[in-house]
């Protein structure tokens, strides 16, 4: 370690063993609500997807409209509707949702998860309708029905288009994910405004902040770029 | 031409310096509202509370021109220490903390923190055995906050708040099993209505409130000092007090 270093770790008052815990606390906080949100968003996306899909207005129109909600309105106003708005429905404290709705972290999850999937389901929608018709026609040609269709075709050439406005979509659910702490969820940004309001020292407690975000930024985007290449490997010039 | 340069940035600097010794004619005073009865708006919009006062009759006595800035509590000392305003009156209680960054006047008042709770609390706040693993709720960088950080981690789990009003609604929700907030607050927002009680003593905490400053403003905070003293000893200070308090919280 330069010595320069050294001598400001030593001098600082701020980054002592606490904080420092305080930090990691929220960096666990923050990836188990990102990583979580994400899978639950995912998973929900893709059918709701392939439904949005459907030329059917009966099928297709709900999942517009879900969508078209979740885009349309501001994250943090969701947030706020699901953590104060459950709390105020009559008598919900006496059931057992309310071991789940009491912690903030199930209404945090649920909002970031419902936004996400909204998201989510418009990307891959896109890449879905954007299938070349002669691979449909020539699926069809072989007589494959439309789910083997869907599973041999469709979906893998969409997820190919798909994955790099999806890691936009992770990278911008990571910074999102900052809002947690306005109802009292530690994540990094909570701890970093906990330490900043005990010290009083925004630029410390901040840029601290700020550096462990933009490193989990650069292991998402080196991780999509590993699963970009790997998904468009039949697209690199040969022998390479 | 070396000297003439000295020479103009000397004459520059001293009149910087002259400008910086102004006997302020001119103060801008930052006030974080709701925080009832202290500071909040009328239905009309007016700026008015018991520092709202304070302050005007303050000013008089300086016989200076005050400015009245509205600041959220997170930017307080940040705000003053840009040059935004020149001085905070908001309830800012002396810490450690707080002297390393800013100048404060005398006190002008104390207030102690108050433990509240819905109706069917029954858990003793004093006793560490029953208040294991109860959710407390407190504004955040508040003395009070500091108090169950010290008192309390490990024991209990602490929620921290922006705003009054978000704990409040917590509180209401059952999320909160009890919160500690400053003891007008509490009074105003939670004693007001049904199904809401006091547990517990009321703590005084830290040197009491005081008019924050930059370091460097070391003559205003004499003449601040010196009106504040002679407003507590003329019954300016008790009129005011008694306009918006039913107990004593001078200091």
């Amino acid at each position: 370690m330069p010595e320069f270093i050294a001598t400001w770790l030593n001098q600082n008052d701020i980054f002592n063993a606490l904080t420092v815990l305080h930090y990691w606390d929220g960096l666990v906080t923050t990836v188990q609500l990102v990583f979580l949100s994400l899978l639950l968003g995912l998973v929900m996306a893709l059918p709701l997807a392939i439904l949005r899909t459907s030329k059917n207005w009966l099928i297709s129109g709900p999942v517009w409209l879900y969508t078209y909600l979740f885009r349309g309105t501001p994250l943090l106003i969701q947030l706020y509707i699901i953590y104060y708005g459950i709390a105020q429905i009559h008598g919900i404290q006496d059931t057992f949702w309310w071991l789940i709705f009491r912690e903030p972290f199930y209404p945090a999850l649920l909002a970031f998860t419902l936004n996400t999937a909204a998201y989510t389901t418009e990307i891959i929608r896109g890449s879905i309708v954007a299938t070349p018709a002669g691979e449909i026609e020539a699926a069809k040609a072989y007589g494959m029905s439309w789910a083997l269709r869907l599973r041999r075709i469709v979906l893998p050439s969409a997820a190919r288009r798909a994955v790099q406005a999806y890691s936009n979509e992770v990278i911008f659910m990571l910074h999102a994910s900052a809002i947690a702490s306005v109802v009292t969820i530690v994540d990094l940004t909570g701890a970093a405004r906990n330490i900043y309001s005990r010290f009083y020292a925004p630029f410390e407690a901040f840029i601290a902040v700020a550096l462990l975000y933009m490193a989990l930024t650069f292991l998402l985007v080196y991780a999509f770029r590993r699963l970009e290449s790997r998904l468009l490997r039949h697209q690199h010039p040969a022998g390479s | 031409m070396k000297k003439l340069i000295v020479a103009a940035g000397c004459a520059l600097a001293v009149m910087a310096g002259a400008v910086q010794a102004k006997d302020w004619k001119d103060i801008r005073i930052a006030f974080d509202v709701p925080y009832e009865p202290f500071e909040y708006m009328t239905p009309d919009g007016e700026l008015t509370g018991f520092e709202v006062d304070l302050a005007r009759a303050m000013c008089e006595e300086l016989e200076a021109n005050c400015e009245f800035v509205v600041q959220a509590w997170d930017g307080m000392i940040p705000g003053l220490l840009a040059r935004k305003f020149d001085a905070i009156m908001s309830s800012m209680s002396i810490t450690p903390e707080r002297a390393e960054r800013v100048l404060f006047s005398e006190p002008y008042y104390i207030t102690p923190g108050g433990w509240f709770a819905r109706e069917n609390f029954n858990t003793d706040v004093t006793d560490k055995e029953a208040m294991k693993g109860k959710v407390v709720g407190v504004q955040r960088g508040t003395t009070m906050d500091t108090f169950v950080t010290n008192e309390l981690s490990g024991v209990v789990t602490v929620k921290r708040y922006t705003t009054a009003d978000d704990m409040v609604l917590d509180l209401e929700g059952q999320r909160l099993d009890v919160v500690f907030v400053d003891y007008p607050v509490g009074e105003q927002t939670l004693l007001s209505r049904d199904g809401f009680k006091e547990v517990g003593e009321a703590v005084k905490l830290g040197d009491g409130v005081a008019v924050a400053m930059r370091k460097r403003d070391k003559d205003l905070a004499e003449s601040v000092n010196a009106a504040l003293r002679k407003l507590k000893e003329d019954g300016t200070y008790d009129t005011i007090m008694k306009k918006y308090f039913s107990y004593d919280i001078k200091l």
